[in-house]
C-alpha cells in the first residue's frame, strides 16, 4: 500500500491500462449560495481518474464528495479552477454539450436509486437505451445485475437492493465510459449492499468501465484500485490498494 | 412506445381525477366557443341560403299608394335588378273560441302566385289561389300557436268588413323570419299573423287596383344600397313614401342580425373565463407535479435528456389533457349547439336548419385551448425544462413560513394552532391564493352573468310596464282621427281610462346625422305614458319642444336646447325646426316624444290621434274585446299583460335550459378549482398533516386544516364573483347596446344567493371527495418516505 498526499502522476503504471487520464482536475472550486450564506464545497481540487481504474472517494457528510462527482459528471458546473473529460473542457461546456455529454458518457446511480415510480425495471433502463447512441439490450443490462425476472415489475413492488440493482442496470445499458455511483449502498443494508457492489465490481470489471464510488463507509475502499480521502471541500490523501479486495468479502 | 410517452400517460393515469376536473373545464371554454360559433354560423348559413333560395330584397319601402305604372320607373333606377310591388294591409282575425284581440298583416300574393321578391316556402299545404279572395297562407308561428292547419277557417275584418279565411297553406318568408308587429317591444306569435293573399282580392278591398303601397326591390350590388335608397326617396316622396330602408333596417333581418353580434359576443367572454381558469388549474397541477418529480426530472438529464426533451415531456402531459377537453367541448359544443340552433328556429323562423360544426370552428378552438393552456403552464415547464440536474437531485428547501397579517395584529392569540397554520399558508402563497379566489369568483361570476339576463328582462317589463306604459290595452286607428273618436272608447263599458296619442313617422336630423323614427304625441300629465328620467322619476312633457331617449339623443349627438330638425314622412310631409326640451330614459327603441297638442300643431293638423291608451276593469275584457273589434275605426288592439304572458311562455323554457347549461358549466370551474386546489394542498402538506396525526390530531381536525383554508378562499370568492359577474354583465351589455334595446345591468337578490349556492355545492362536493381521500390515506406511512 503506497499513500501519499500528491496526486496522478507518480501512480503505478498497471493501472492507467486504456488510454490514458480520463478526468482531470486543477485547482476544482464550488461555491454554493444558500440564502444568504455561501457554502464552500470544494476547495482547490486536483485530481485525475484513468481509464478502467475503480476508485472509491471516502469521505464525511459534507466533505464536496457529491459535488465533486456532480462536477465530473456534468450535472453541475465548477465555481473556478479546470475539469477535463479525455481533453474536454467541461468547464466550458455549454449545458447543451453538457447534455450530449452526460448522455454518451456517463452512468450514474444515486443513493436512493431514484427510478421513474411510473415505469417498470425494463421501462427504466429502456428510458435511457433509447437516447444513446450505442446501448446494450436493456434485458441484458437486467440480467448483468440478475434482475431478468423482475423486469416487469414496479419499482414500488422491488426491494430497496433491487432497485439500486435496477439504478445499475439502467446506468450502465448505455454502454458508458464511465460510471458515477453516490452512496450506492447508504441505503441498504450489508447483505443487499454486497449484492449492488458486486454488480458494480462486474461493470467495472467486465465492460472496463471506468469507475468512482461515493461513501462514507471504509470498509468498501477496499475493493478499490485507488482510494480517495476527502475532508473539507479537499482530497487530503490518496491510497493505492495492491489487491483489490472481492464485495463478497467486505462486511459492515 | 417511447418509455418517456409511458410514464406520461401513467403519470396522467395517477392524476385521472386531477386532470379530469380541469379537462371538464377546458370542455366548458370549449364547448361554449364552439355552441356560439357553430350555432352562429349555422343561423347566417341557413339565413343565407333562404335569402338566396326564396330572393331575400335588399330595400325596401311603405308608401301611401302608387299606380302599378311606378314599378317601371323604380326598375330604371341604376343598379336595381328586381321590383316587387304589394299591397300590405293591417287587419283584425276573428279567431273561433278564442277571446283575446288578435291582428295580422296581410300580404299580397301576385297573380304569378310566386313573387318577384320576398317568395315563400309552403311548409304545408299550397299557395293561394291569386284571384280567390278567401284563401290565405298563414305563417308557421301563428299557425304553431293556434294549432292551424290547412283547411282551417277563420274571420278576418278586412277593410272594415268581416270576411271568412280558409287557411290553405301554411309558409314561412326571407322577410319573417323574426316577426314582430311594429311599436311591439317582443315577439307574440298568438297575438299576431302575418298572412298571405291573393293580389287582386287584397287590393280591391283596399281600394289598391292597378296600385301599391309597399315596395321591395333588389340591387345588383350592396355598395349601390344607399344610393338606390336616395333615389327610390324622391321617387316615392310624391305617393306618401315613408322612407326606404335597406336589409340593416328591416325588422326580421335586424333581429338577427342582433342576435349574431350577441352569439359572437358570448363566444368571446366565456370561452376566455373557462380557458383562463383552465390555464390556472393546469399551472398550479402542473407546478405541483414537476415539484414532485424533481428528482425524476433530474436522473433523467443526468442520463442526458436535454431541456428540450424535459420540457416537451411535461408540455406532452398539458396537452394531453387539454386534448381530452377538446374533443369532449367538441361532443359537447355540437350537441348543445345542434339543441340551440332547433331552438332558435322557436323564434326565427327558418325552413330548415342547415346545423354544422365546420372543421374550421373545430381547429381555431382546439388552437385556442392549446394556446390558452400552453402559456398557462410555459413557467412551469421551462422551470422543469431549465431545472439544472445537481439542484434538482437536493430537495427542494423547506418553505418559509411566517407570521400571518392577523397574527401580526396580535389577534393570533385569538386563532387555534390549527387556524394558525391555515392563515399561514394562505398567505404564505398569495398568488396561489389569490388565484385561486378568482378561479372560484370565475365560478361565480359566469352563473351571475349567465342568469342576470332573466332579471334584466323582468326589470325592463317592470320599468316599461309598470312605471311608463301603463295601460291596460292599446288601441290602434286606420288612420289619423279626431279626438272625438275618444268618446266612443270612453263610453265602452269597463274602459275607466282612455288618453289618446298620435304617432307621426319622421326623420330627425342634427347636422349630418339622422334617425328614422317615430315621434310619439302623448299627452302632458297623463297617468297611462309616462316618460322617465334616468332615475326613473316622471318627467313633465313641456309645452313645446320635443323629448328625445337618452340613447336617440347619443345618435344624433344633440343636448337639450340644440334644434331638431324633423322631416315628417306623412300627410303633408313638413319639415319643421323644434328645440330639444329634454331626455327620457328608455330600455328599447329610440323614440322622440312631444306633447300631442304641440305635435298637432307642428303637423298644422287639429285634434288629430292616432290611436288611444285604455285603463280597464279586467271583468269586462271579454267583452270589451269584442266590441273594440266591431269598431271598424279601430285597427288593432294590443291587450299588455296577453302580450307579457304569451312572451314569457315562449321564454321559459329558454331561460330554464340556458339555466341549466350556465349551472353546469359554473359548476365544472367551482370543482375544478376547489377540487384541485385541495388535491394540491393534501399533495403538498400530507407530511405535515402526518406529523400532526401522530401528535394526536383526529382525522377531523387534520382535514379542517387542509379544508378550511378552501372554506375561507371559497367565502372571500363569493362577494368577489358578485362584483365580477356583475362587470361582466355590464361588458356584455355594453356590447349589445343598439338602438333597438339596451339591456340595464340590474342582478336580483335570488341570482346572486343562486350563484352563490350553486358555487357552495360544488365546493361542499369537492371538499367531501378530498376528505374521503385524506381518511384513505395513511398519514403515518407518509412520514416514513422520502418526499
Amino acid at each position: 500500500m503506497v499513500t501519499g498526499l500528491s496526486m496522478g502522476e507518480g501512480l503505478p503504471e498497471k493501472r492507467d491500462v486504456g488510454d490514458g487520464t480520463v478526468f482531470r482536475t486543477e485547482g476544482l472550486t464550488k461555491v454554493y449560495h444558500m440564502g444568504e450564506v455561501d457554502v464552500q464545497a470544494l476547495r482547490g481540487v486536483d485530481m485525475e481518474l484513468f481509464s478502467g481504474e475503480m476508485v472509491v472517494l471516502l469521505g464525511p457528510s459534507g466533505s464536496g464528495k457529491s459535488t465533486l462527482l456532480n462536477i465530473l459528471g456534468g450535472l453541475d458546473t465548477a465555481s473556478g479552477g479546470c475539469v477535463t473529460y479525455r481533453g474536454m473542457d467541461l468547464t466550458k461546456a455549454t449545458d447543451k454539450e453538457l447534455t450530449q455529454y452526460r448522455r454518451s458518457h456517463v452512468g450514474f446511480v444515486f443513493q436512493f436509486y431514484n427510478l421513474i415510480p411510473s415505469l417498470t425495471a425494463l421501462e427504466n433502463v429502456t428510458i435511457v437505451t433509447e437516447v444513446s447512441d450505442n446501448p446494450m439490450d436493456p434485458r441484458d443490462a437486467l440480467r448483468l445485475v440478475g434482475l431478468s425476472e423482475r423486469s416487469d415489475h414496479f419499482p414500488s413492488q422491488l426491494s430497496g437492493g433491487e432497485q439500486q440493482r435496477v439504478a445499475i442496470a439502467r446506468a450502465i445499458a448505455k454502454n458508458p465510459s464511465v460510471l458515477l455511483c453516490d452512496e450506492p449502498t447508504g441505503a441498504l443494508d450489508s447483505a443487499t449492499g454486497v449484492l449492488v457492489l458486486e454488480a458494480i465490481e462486474r461493470v467495472n470489471r467486465e465492460m472496463g468501465t471506468t469507475t468512482a464510488v461515493i461513501t462514507h463507509n471504509s470498509d468498501i475502499a477496499a475493493m478499490a484500485d485507488r482510494v480517495m480521502r476527502m475532508s473539507g471541500g479537499m482530497i487530503i490523501e490518496v491510497t493505492v490498494n495492491e489487491h483489490r479486495k472481492p464485495p463478497r468479502e467486505i462486511h459492515w | 412506445m417511447k418509455a418517456l410517452n409511458r410514464k406520461l400517460l401513467r403519470n396522467l393515469w395517477e392524476m385521472k381525477a386531477q386532470s379530469l376536473a380541469i379537462a371538464i373545464v377546458i370542455v366548458s371554454g370549449v364547448a361554449t366557443f364552439f355552441l356560439s360559433i357553430s350555432t352562429m354560423e349555422s343561423l347566417k348559413r341557413t339565413q343565407a341560403k333562404f335569402y338566396t333560395d326564396y330572393r331575400f330584397a335588399d330595400v325596401f319601402s311603405s308608401l301611401k299608394r302608387a299606380p302599378n305604372a311606378l314599378a317601371e320607373r323604380i326598375a330604371e333606377i341604376p343598379g336595381v335588378e328586381r321590383v316587387d310591388t304589394r299591397v300590405l294591409a293591417e287587419v283584425k282575425l276573428d279567431m273561433p273560441d278564442y277571446a283575446d284581440p288578435v291582428t295580422g298583416r296581410l300580404v299580397s300574393v301576385p297573380e304569378t302566385e310566386q313573387a318577384e321578391l320576398n317568395q315563400l316556402y309552403i311548409a304545408e299545404g299550397r299557395n293561394v289561389q291569386p284571384d280567390r279572395d278567401d284563401e290565405v297562407v298563414v305563417g308557421e308561428a301563428f299557425a304553431e300557436a293556434h294549432q292551424i292547419r290547412p283547411g282551417y277557417s277563420f274571420g278576418a275584418v278586412i277593410n272594415g268588413r268581416l270576411k271568412q279565411l280558409r287557411v290553405v297553406g301554411i309558409a314561412l318568408s326571407p322577410e319573417y323570419i323574426f316577426q314582430m308587429q311594429a311599436g311591439s317591444i317582443f315577439p307574440d306569435f298568438e297575438h299576431y299573423a302575418v298572412m298571405w293573399m291573393g293580389r287582386t282580392p287584397l287590393g280591391t278591398a283596399y281600394d289598391m287596383d292597378g296600385a301599391f303601397n309597399h315596395v321591395a326591390l333588389s340591387v345588383n350590388s350592396e355598395e349601390t344600397v344607399e344610393d338606390v335608397i336616395d333615389r327610390l326617396d324622391v321617387l316615392l316622396e310624391p305617393y306618401g313614401g315613408t322612407g326606404a330602408y335597406g336589409r340593416a333596417d328591416q325588422v326580421s333581418h335586424r333581429y338577427l342580425s342582433e342576435e349574431f353580434k350577441q352569439l359572437a359576443n358570448m363566444a368571446t367572454v366565456f370561452p376566455t373565463i373557462f380557458l383562463g381558469v383552465a390555464a390556472f388549474l393546469l399551472n398550479i397541477v402542473v407546478t405541483r407535479l414537476i415539484d414532485t418529480q424533481r428528482e425524476q426530472i433530474a436522473v433523467l438529464k443526468a442520463f442526458g435528456y436535454s431541456n428540450r426533451d424535459i420540457g416537451i415531456h411535461y408540455a406532452g402531459l398539458v396537452l394531453a389533457i387539454t386534448l381530452v377537453g377538446v374533443a369532449g367541448g367538441i361532443a359537447v359544443g355540437a350537441w348543445l349547439g345542434r339543441g340551440m340552433s332547433n331552438m332558435y328556429m322557436e323564434y326565427y323562423r327558418f325552413p330548415f336548419m342547415d346545423y354544422r360544426l365546420g372543421v374550421a370552428t373545430v381547429l381555431e378552438g382546439a388552437l385556442i385551448a392549446v394556446a390558452s393552456a400552453m402559456a398557462g403552464t410555459l413557467f412551469a415547464v421551462r422551470r422543469a425544462a431549465s431545472l439544472s440536474p445537481a439542484v434538482a437531485m437536493r430537495p427542494a428547501p423547506p418553505a418559509v413560513y411566517r407570521e400571518s397579517v392577523v397574527e401580526r395584529f396580535g389577534l393570533g392569540r385569538f386563532l387555534s394552532p390549527p387556524t394558525r397554520m391555515i392563515a399561514r399558508n394562505i398567505e404564505r402563497k398569495p398568488v396561489k391564493s389569490l388565484l385561486t379566489v378568482i378561479g372560484i369568483a370565475f365560478a361565480c361570476a359566469v352563473l351571475v352573468s349567465g342568469l342576470f339576463f332573466g332579471d334584466a328582462v323582468d326589470y325592463i317589463v317592470e320599468v316599461q310596464f309598470g312605471l311608463a306604459q301603463r295601460d291596460d290595452l292599446t288601441v290602434s286607428f286606420v288612420e289619423p282621427t279626431s279626438d272625438s273618436a275618444l268618446y266612443s272608447l270612453r263610453g265602452l263599458q269597463g274602459v275607466e281610462r282612455v288618453e289618446p296619442f298620435r304617432s307621426v313617422p319622421a326623420t330627425l336630423r342634427f347636422g349630418h346625422r339622422t334617425y328614422r323614427t317615430s315621434i310619439q304625441g302623448v299627452r302632458g300629465g297623463g297617468d297611462l305614458y309616462r316618460l322617465l328620467d334616468n332615475r326613473f322619476q316622471q318627467v313633465e312633457l313641456p309645452p313645446r319642444g320635443v323629448v328625445l331617449t337618452d340613447y336617440l339623443a347619443g345618435i344624433l349627438r344633440i343636448s337639450p336646447g340644440d334644434m331638431l330638425t324633423v322631416e315628417v314622412l306623412e300627410g303633408e310631409r313638413p319639415v319643421r325646426e323644434v328645440p330639444v326640451a329634454g331626455l327620457v330614459t328608455e330600455f328599447i327603441g329610440a323614440s322622440a316624444y312631444m306633447e300631442i297638442s304641440a305635435l298637432n300643431r307642428l303637423m298644422r293638423e287639429g285634434n288629430a290621434v292616432s290611436g288611444a291608451y285604455m285603463a280597464t276593469d279586467s271583468n269586462y275584457d271579454p267583452q270589451l274585446y269584442r266590441e273594440l273589434h266591431d269598431m271598424p275605426r279601430v285597427a288593432g288592439t294590443t291587450v299588455r299583460k296577453l302580450a307579457i304572458d304569451s312572451f314569457y311562455e315562449t321564454m321559459s323554457r329558454q331561460i330554464l335550459i340556458f339555466t341549466s347549461i350556465m349551472t353546469a358549466l359554473a359548476m365544472s370551474i367551482a370543482f375544478g378549482v376547489v377540487y384541485n386546489s385541495a388535491r394540491i394542498s393534501l399533495s403538498e402538506r400530507s407530511r405535515d398533516l402526518g406529523s400532526l396525526r401522530v401528535l394526536g390530531f383526529t382525522r377531523a381536525e387534520v382535514s379542517y386544516i387542509l379544508l378550511g383554508e378552501l372554506a375561507i378562499l371559497t367565502l372571500v370568492a363569493t362577494p368577489v364573483g358578485f362584483a365580477l359577474g356583475r362587470g361582466i354583465a355590464g361588458y356584455m351589455t355594453a356590447g349589445m347596446e343598439t338602438d333597438l334595446f339596451r339591456i340595464p345591468v340590474v342582478i336580483n337578490m335570488d341570482t346572486y344567493a343562486f350563484s352563490a349556492a350553486v358555487v357552495f355545492v360544488a365546493a361542499v362536493a369537492s371538499g367531501i371527495v378530498v376528505k374521503l381521500r385524506l381518511d384513505r390515506l395513511d398519514l403515518v406511512e407518509i412520514l416514513k418516505t422520502k418526499e
